[in-house]
């Protein structure tokens, strides 16, 4: 254990954990913008196709389920290894955190449709039929009526979707896909860095903890009910 | 008021019929279902609940197929459409619901724009439209305001502004005042009124409220069990003591049964010789039968003075004689016990 005076000279600590901290972010951010838009295209898929949604696919609706239903099966860790060939195949490499948005957004998507759904679901079905009686069509309906009445929800869900994606993303790391999770395994837990392990954590905690604070607040500003 | 029978109906619904399959068998949910709303006038569809109201506004709006019968909206029956004709149909319809159905994420100018959106407007002819529907329902000042922000009557104003955006020919109402108090009640049933004098719009009020009727209705059709059962002006309506509206719309506070003979007659029948309540007694004393009132309800009911009245007799083995004397002059007496 070193004493407080040798914290900041640890070149781990001053040089290697920015590095991480930014790859994590990168990650995560790069992960999230596709899942928010991969995700809210699903949950709509999800909703609309459903027995009660306003264009009913039986057919569609349970195939997407059960996809969705299988990605969410799966842990992380499983899911990540077993798409290793599609990771080389879509990002050229399995290693790094670019290869790692691959299984993250694979991961979170199925997720965060879920959300979506919910969402969407408890859209009042008065205000579709108001919609509906004003002639509208699915897509006006769908874009003018479910999504906005949605939004509240659905910015709750991506924030709760967020903070899952860097968890997945220290785990990512672990299997070589860099940022604050690699960093935290290989000098914290295999090189007995104590003092790496706790500046990885406390790193983690504080971004997820701002993530937390900035999604309510953006929660409630699109919140007008 | 526009009565020209010559002209076609706004709204003419012929033997709406609609059965559900349910593992009991086959449901009526409405049978044989027929009515005619000329331009221009307020009809009231009442019912209680399971009557069949909702399953019929459901059909006429083309949310529901009916089994069969036709809905016919100036001059093109809608039960036969499907998509763009369907949706281009449905937009001669405003309609206005128990709990408003606004949009929380839009503002009451945003919301009233709405079914200027879907129709396809342009944006400046969206803002002068709304601006002038705003100030018609009197809410100019709340147009930048979320529903969250406004009351319930409020919500209502606005409601009924974009039901009216796209020009409607028939204003829906589901059960407009349902979720609101008494003096909203008022408001809006006067702003009903009030649209109809302005505009010259075709309104159908669906409730199960006496007292909309009682208000703002020209016709009544009444709904049981999915039939028709009364049907027609609400003036010859409502002072027909045989006629179960009556009953509905003028209910009579029953006196504690306490075994004295009372009779019960019918105000504001067109035969009946005598129409206020003094005329009454006085034509009972004439006959030497002292009485006195026990119950009344007297309105003015479109236009006409209506009501019922429960006469208790100072000496109950007249009740024979008084019964006599009153069908004499037409008053439709009962005994009530």
């Amino acid at each position: 254990m070193r004493t407080e005076a040798e914290w900041l000279d640890n070149p781990v600590i001053t040089e290697g954990l920015p590095v991480a901290l930014a790859e994590t972010l990168a990650m995560t951010v790069g992960s999230a913008a596709i899942t928010a838009l991969l995700g809210v295209v699903v949950g709509v898929l999800l909703h609309n196709s459903s027995p009660g949604g306003i264009a009913p696919r039986p057919g569609l609706n349970r195939v997407l389920g059960g996809v969705v239903n299988l990605g969410r099966s799966l842990p992380f860790l499983i899911l990540m290894i077993a798409i290793i060939p599609f990771t080389r195949f879509v990002a050229g490499t399995t290693v790094g955190w670019r290869a790692m948005i691959v299984p993250l957004t694979i991961g979170a998507v199925p997720f965060f449709a879920r959300l979506v759904e919910t969402s969407l679901r408890e859209v009042s079905s008065g205000k579709v039929e108001a919609a509906t009686m004003m002639g509208a069509t699915r897509w006006d309906v769908t874009r003018k009526v479910l999504l906005p009445e949605a939004l509240p929800g659905i910015v709750a869900g991506l924030t709760t979707t967020v903070i899952a994606l860097i968890g997945y993303s220290a785990m990512a790391g672990a299997v070589g896909g860099g940022g604050l999770g690699a960093t935290a395994m290989s000098y914290g837990y295999n090189r007995f860095q104590t003092d790496v392990m706790i500046a990885a954590v406390v790193l983690l905690v504080v971004v997820v903890q701002l993530v937390q604070v900035t999604g309510d607040r953006v929660a409630r500003a699109v919140d007008h009910r | 008021m526009v009565d020209d029978s010559s002209a076609s109906p706004a709204l003419a619904v012929r033997d709406l019929t609609k059965t559900f399959e349910s593992r009991s068998g086959t449901v009526t949910a409405l049978d044989r279902v027929s009515l005619t709303v000329p331009r221009g006038e307020i009809h009231g569809i009442v019912g209680r609940s399971g009557a069949g109201k909702s399953t019929l506004i459901r059909c006429l709006t083309g949310l529901e197929r009916p089994t069969s019968g036709e809905v016919v909206v100036a001059g093109e029956d809608i039960t036969v459409l499907r998509g763009d004709q369907l949706r281009a149909a449905r937009r001669r319809f405003g309609v206005v619901y128990q709990h408003a159905n606004l949009l929380d994420s839009r503002t009451a100018a945003d919301n009233v724009a709405l079914p200027l959106e879907i129709a396809g407007w342009e944006k400046a002819r969206i803002d002068a439209r709304v601006t002038e529907l705003l100030d018609l329902v009197g809410l100019s000042d709340r147009a930048r305001n979320h529903p969250g922000q406004l009351s319930g009557g409020q919500q209502q104003r606005v409601g009924i502004a974009r039901a009216l955006a796209a020009d409607p020919e028939i204003l829906l109402c589901d059960e407009p005042t349902s979720a609101l108090d008494a003096a909203t009640t008022g408001s809006i049933l006067g702003l009903l009124r009030e649209l109809r004098d302005r505009l010259g719009i075709t309104v159908v009020i669906i409730t199960h409220e006496p007292s909309v009727v009682r208000e703002v209705c020209d016709a009544v059709t009444l709904l049981g069990d999915g039939a028709v059962i009364e049907q027609g002006r609400l003036g010859a309506l409502i002072s027909d003591p045989s006629n179960r509206l009556h009953r509905e719309l003028i209910p009579l506070v029953e006196p504690a049964a306490d075994g004295l003979t009372r009779l019960q007659v019918a105000l504001g029948h067109p035969d009946a010789t005598v129409g206020t309540i003094d005329g009454i007694l006085a034509l009972l004393r004439r006959e030497g039968i002292e009485s006195d009132v026990a119950a009344a309800t007297v309105e003015t009911i479109a236009g006409r003075r209506v009501g019922r009245l429960l006469v208790e007799l100072a000496d109950p083995s007249q009740v024979a004689s008084a019964h006599k004397v009153l069908d004499g002059a037409n008053l439709h007496p009962e005994v009530a016990a």
